[in-house]
Parts: structure tokens; sequence; C-alpha cells
């Protein structure tokens, strides 16, 4: 790939070979299971072949790739091209969410889940100019290295650790119910099962070769995301419209989508719940009129994402791996277009979606629905079925608001909907577990090697023996995955809304101290820490109180209307516990004698706050905004703090100084500060 | 574990450039930062504000604010980090401080 590392390095050299290898082989196998089902081989083989074969291909690059070798356990050798970067970084990044559900949130969100499209790919503006090239150059193993080398150690290190662990934790744990969804559907076993089969894959990736296998097994699991992705977007482009380009001719969907819209609300009838009747309009609250918390949600929900993004840790370490400074910053690029592929063919998908669910669907009698609609009538792992038609006026027509679909389905059912053969749903599967494979691994190897390196080589045992280091990153690597494994087995679909929060978080935490330590010389150690401490505990409190504890988020900030409000949600939910309905009770029979809460004023300054009844609870919404934008405050207070901590605390040393003028530049090594942070 | 195995990462006793160039380099880079963290906020942001005034037109069916969120910003951001990439090389032999 590139002139630094080509010619020198055989297996470097020859990766194009072995991928174009790869790419052919995998379309081999797809055509090979193609004639097998046209020769009669029931589905249910077909999901299994695609699922164990795809798994057992990770599985044998993770272990030809396997390494006693420290750097090539934590960075793969440093000599990761930047193209080959950029797939791995694609598919590291593109997890289950984006794969499966990202789609259906256009489906049901419309303009509103654009923010999700922005937010994903935005973010890696920041991560090239602001942060991977002076990640790479000071060049050690982890993002908790850079923390600590720049702000004095142990402490910064501590604090950097733990807000890894709290967003890359919460993270993981949602791919391992996303790999359960996805083996369970097609391998037809239990939930519980499935999650500790999709384990295994996972484990075997990452155990024996750390980042060396977990790289060369995403640029694996890349190839099969992306072409599982994008042939039945193209097929569904061509039976709608004739034209196999999907991401130019759903322009043509959406405007038959407004159309169809138009005339279902000039016939009386209102969309499902949850789904806008307003497929292309921007910021509309539930009537169609312009909503300024629309608006402020879709921008403050933009802002997070894509600073969470510049803030993931799984994500900057990628960046370690390149061979230099200059390929560091061309891997973003191309990270950014690998990703890009997917994200502009996703909206694609929720329009030829709508598009043939408003057409063949709606308004059509209840016994005569296609074929697809029938097969997807099932009870789902989430608890509801799939596809669900509630006949609310009992007519035996489906009307528009009567048609409940769940946002995985426009993905998962796409091959059926465009009649295609079982063999691309099978392709579909494949390219949802590669992705949800993908990014537990990186998450995994984030959070192992925070532990290994971070807490127990560089805090607890500063001569442990190269053997004993692997040994227990190997383990801690088991460990953490056997525990996000039994979280997602007991808690199943019901935390996939945690996801978001990894982003606020690891946002609001990490974020401002990284970018400042580059980019502010004056910042001190303390303040760092400060910061760093004052974003997370204010992002991560104000998450658990907004939804765990809606009702007395609101006595302390709505005022008196929107107290009563939430007391009335409150004492009608049926999953609340007793006490706390009664309480609620107790204040909607006392309404008069609720008065503004204490910090009603702050609640107003920008939109008036209030709650929704989400997930089985009354959730608080500061200034209309939904939680998991939380880190819109949390960052801007993170930065607030280091700035002004670094105004009242001594300024760094001149080692220090020396130190950041080193990362900054490309050319030359490193002068550490504290000569105990060196790389060994 | 012996140093010399991570050969892309080294120590220094002492600075790469001199205090000079490396001030006017890094002049130049934050520059750029500027520059594209403007483009940055533009596609991310600013273009979206507008959603609504420039939803009524149409190209190939779809409504440009639509477009815009859709694939328009998307196509700055990975055209926009390609040139960035290639700017900054330009800068950093513009000073000599590219590595060897």
């Amino acid at each position: 790939m590139s002139a630094s590392t080509g010619g020198k390095d055989p297996f470097i050299a020859s990766l194009g070979k072995i991928y174009a290898g790869y790419t052919g082989g995998f379309a081999a196998f797809v055509v090979v299971l193609a004639i097998l089902e046209q020769m009669g081989v029931p589905d249910r083989i077909i999901g299994y072949l695609f699922v164990f074969l795809t798994i057992g291909v990770y599985a044998y690059i993770g272990i030809i790739s396997r390494t006693a070798v420290v750097s090539e356990y934590y960075v793969a050798g440093r000599r990761v091209p930047a193209l080959y970067n950029g797939m791995a970084t694609g598919s590291d990044w593109m997890s289950a969410a984006s794969f499966i559900g990202m789609a259906g949130s256009l489906y049901a969100l419309g303009y509103g889940g654009l923010a999700f499209i922005l937010g994903w790919t935005g973010g890696y503006m920041l991560v090239a100019i602001l942060l991977a090239p002076y990640l790479r150059k000071f060049g050690q193993y982890t993002v908790p290295d850079f923390l600590g080398a720049r702000y004095g150690g142990n402490l910064a290190r501590a604090v950097g650790v733990t807000v890894l662990i709290t967003a890359s934790f919460v993270y993981v744990v949602a791919q391992i119910v996303g790999v359960g969804i996805i083996t369970q559907r097609f391998l037809d076993v239990s939930f519980g099962l499935a999650v500790f089969v999709g384990l295994a894959g996972i484990l075997v990736c990452s155990m024996l070769g750390g980042m060396r296998a977990v790289t060369w097994t995403q640029v694996a699991q890349y190839i099969i995301l992306i072409i599982a992705y994008l042939i039945p977007a193209v097929l569904m482009s061509v039976k709608v419209t004739g034209v196999p380009l999907p991401q130019i001719m759903y322009g043509f969907a959406l405007e038959r989508i407004e159309g169809l819209e138009n005339g279902f609300r000039a016939a009386g009838m209102t969309p499902p719940p949850g789904v806008t009747g307003w497929h292309t309009a921007p910021f509309i609250g539930a009537n169609g009129a312009f909503s300024w918390s629309a608006a402020f949600n879709f921008f403050a929900l933009v802002f997070c994402l894509m600073v969470g993004t510049a803030a993931l840790p799984h994500i900057l370490m990628r960046y370690f791996t390149t061979p230099s400074v200059r390929e560091a910053r061309q891997s973003v690029a191309w990270s950014l277009f690998f990703i890009f592929l997917l994200y502009f063919t996703a909206p694609a998908y929720a329009a030829f979606g709508k598009l043939e669910i408003y057409q063949t669907v709606i308004g059509q009698p209840i016994a005569a629905l296609p074929e697809w609609i029938k097969n997807w009538q099932i009870v789902s792992p989430y608890g509801v079925p799939w596809v669900n038609i509630v006949d609310v006026n009992r007519d035996g027509i489906v009307q528009w608001g009567e048609f409940r679909i769940h946002p995985d389905v426009v993905v998962l059912a796409t091959p059926e909907i465009a009649g295609l053969p079982y063999v691309i749903a099978g392709l579909v599967a494949a390219g949802g577990l590669a992705a949800a494979l993908s990014t537990a691994d990186g998450l995994l190897l984030a959070l192992a090697n925070a532990l290994s390196h971070d807490v127990y080589y560089k805090m607890i045992d500063r001569n442990a023996p190269t053997a004993k280091r692997l040994i227990i990153s190997r383990v801690l690597l088991v460990i953490v995955a056997i525990l996000a494994a039994w979280t997602a087995g007991n808690m199943g679909a019901d935390i996939l809304f945690l996801v978001a929060w990894a982003f606020s978080i690891a946002a609001a935490g990490l974020f401002a101290a990284l970018v400042m330590g580059v980019w502010y010389k004056k910042t001190t150690n303390a303040a760092a820490v400060w910061g760093m401490v004052v974003g997370y505990v204010f992002t991560f409190g104000y998450l658990i109180w907004t939804e765990f504890y809606g009702l007395s988020f609101m006595e302390l900030f709505g005022t008196k209307e929107a107290i009563l409000a939430a007391a009335r949600q409150t004492a009608a939910l049926p999953q609340a516990s007793a006490e706390l309905k009664a309480y609620a009770q107790g204040l909607v029979n006392n309404a008069a004698q609720i008065q503004d809460g204490a910090m009603a004023w702050f609640g107003q300054l920008i939109l008036t706050t209030d709650s929704v009844v989400l997930r089985g609870r009354t959730v608080a919404r500061l200034w209309t905004l939904n939680n998991i934008s939380g880190g819109i405050i949390g960052v801007p207070l993170s930065f607030l703090t280091i700035w002004l901590v670094s105004k009242f605390t001594t300024a760094p040393s001149q080692a220090m100084q020396d130190f950041i003028d080193d990362i900054r530049i490309p050319k030359g090594g490193v002068r550490l500060a504290d000569a105990r942070e060196a790389v060994e | 574990m012996p140093l010399v195995e991570d050969v892309n990462v080294r120590s220094a006793s002492s600075a790469a450039v001199d205090r000079a160039t490396g001030e006017a380099y890094w002049k130049k880079t934050s520059g750029l930062m500027w520059t594209v963290l403007g483009i940055w906020f533009f596609a991310s942001f600013a273009v979206h504000f507008f959603a609504p005034m420039i939803n009524p037109i149409h190209i190939l069916g779809f409504p440009l604010g639509f477009y815009m969120a859709a694939q328009g910003s998307l196509i700055i951001f990975v055209v926009g980090l390609f040139w960035f990439g290639k700017r900054q090389n330009q800068i950093d032999e513009e000073f000599g401080v590219q590595e060897d």
C-alpha cells in the first residue's frame, strides 16, 4: 500500500492479493449456497452455514495471527497501512445498531433520524484534525497512556480508565445483545445460548492475537458487512425503480412517499405511534408544525454523537497502529470513506421499505397481505411482534396507523420484501453478525488493555515480565467478555438504549482532556483531572437521575405544571414500584399545593423542562432535551473546568512543554516529561 | 523487552527542529485546523439550520434539506478529510518536519 512499508514486509506487500482472494472466496461461497438453495437445501441449513463458516474464517484469522510480542498484541506491530486501518476502523465503528438499526430509525423518524447519519460520520473530522496524528506521534499503547504521560501519571490515568470502562462496557454489552439477536434468529436457539455462541466467536478472534488478530479480522469483517449491506439495497432499487443505484434513485421514492403521506392525511388517517407522518420534513412536532424542541434535540444529538466519536477509546486506539503520523491522518480519511459507503445507503433502505409498505400494505385487506408480512408476524427478542397489525377500527383493512413494525425489520426483511432468495437473507445475517462481532472485538480489547496495561502493568506491577503481562491481558479479556455476556443474557434488549449513553459519557469525560492536552500547552495536571471528573460525574449523574428518578428531577427543575404532569405520568405507570406510585398519586391529589421547583428558573433557561414516558419510566428532559444528548452540558463544562483550573494552578514544567512540542511535529522522537512513562 | 522492537516509536533527547521553525509550523497547522473546523461546523450544523427553507427545492426527487443531511454533508466530510491530509503533508514538507 504505502511506499514506506511496501517492499519491506512480505505480508504487508501481499495484503491486496490476500483480501482480493478472500473477497472472491466469499462471493463463490454465496454462489454455492445459492445453488444449494435451488437444489432444495432447507433454509435452516443455509442459515447455519452462513453463521458458522463466517465465524470459522474469523477464528482462523484470529488463530494464525496469534502473537507473544507486546507491540504486536497492543498495536499490531504499528505496520497497518492507512487503507486497511481504515477498513478495520470502519467495521470497528459500525455496530449491529448501524447495520440493522439505522435504516429502521430512519424509517421511523424520517429527517429526525438523519442526526445519527451526521453524528456518526462528522466526528471523524474532529478525530483527524484534533487527535489522531498527535496520539500516533505520542505512540504508546492506549489512550490512558497519553493521559498518564501528559498529566503526570497515575491519577489522570486512573480517571481516564474509569471513563473508558464505563463507556466501553455499556457499549460492548449492547453488541453482545446484537450478536445474540442475529444468532438466535438464524440458528433457532435460545437467546442465552446464542449469546454464548457469539461470545466464542468474539474470543477466538481477539484472545490469542490481541490487536494484530483483531485488525486483520476486522478487515475481513468489513468486506463481508459492506457486501451484505449494499447487495440487497441494489436489488431493492432495481425492483422499485429499475436502476441499480439505490443512493441516487431513492429520491424518487421520497417524492412518492411525500405524495402518499398527503393522501393518507387527506383520507383522515394518522401514522402509527413512533413513526413520523412527514418523512422528509425537518424539525417538526407530532402535528407536523415546526418545533423548537425538535430542532434543539436534532443539533444536540449531532453534537454529542460527533464529539463522542472523537473520544471513544476503541476508535482512537486504532490510530496507534499505523506506521507513521502521515498515514494516521490518511487513515482517518479512509475510515470515514468506508463508513460513508454504508451510511449514505441507509436512508435508501428506509425510503424503499417505506414506499413498498405504503404501496402494497396500507389500504389492503388484512387477509390479502403479502407473504413476507405473514412471515414476520412472530414475536421478536424485544418481546413484541416484529410486525404487528392492530385492526383498531375492525374493518379488516390495514390503515396507516394500524401497521406497526419493529425498526430492525427494515433491513432484515428487505430481501423478502424484494422477493429475493433466502440466501440473500442469510447474507444480511452474516453482515449483521460481522458488524456486531467486529465492534465487540474492538471494545473488549480496549477494555482488557486498559485493565491489563494501564491498571495492572502501569499502576500495580511495573516490573511484570512480558509473558506475565500477556497472560494477564488474555485472562482479563475472557473475564470481561464473560461478564459482558452475562449482563447481556440477563438484561437482553432492554439495555440497548444505553449505547447512546456511551457517546455522551466518553465525550464529556475524555474529549476535553485529550484535545486540551495537545492544543493548549498551559493545561495542568490538576486541570485535566478536574475536567475529566466534572464532565464524567455531571453527565453520568444527569443520565441516571433523569432516566431512573425522573420525578425527583422534575421536582427540582420543573415548573408546578410540569411537576404535576410528571406526577400524573408516574402514577399511571404499570411498571413503577408501589411506593413511587403512591408518592406520585399523593402529589396529584394535592395538586394545588405543588410549587415550582427550586431550580425551575434554570429549567426554563432555553425551553421548559418536561418529562415523557419512555421504557416504562417517567424520563425527565431538561429543556426538552432527550437524555441521549446529555453530553451537550458535560462537554462544555469539562472544557471550562480545564481552562479555569489551568489559570489558577502552576503552569506545566519545561520538560512537559518539550513533550508537547515533540508530539506536535511528525519528525523525530518524543521527549517524555517523566521517564517512567516510557513505552516499555 | 527491548525498546528496539517497537521501531516506529522513538524517544529523543533534543528537539527535532529549532524553536522558531516549530512555532511557525504550529501556527500554520493551527490555521489549517481552524479552517477544517469551520468546514466541519458548516457541514454539521450551519447548513442544516436552513433545512426547512431549502427543502421545497427538489433535485432528482430529493428535497434539498433532506439531501444535505443524508448525503451532502457526508460528501463534504469525506472530501474534506482527504484534502486535509494532503494539505497537512504540504505544510509538513514546507517546514521540513515530515517523517524521515
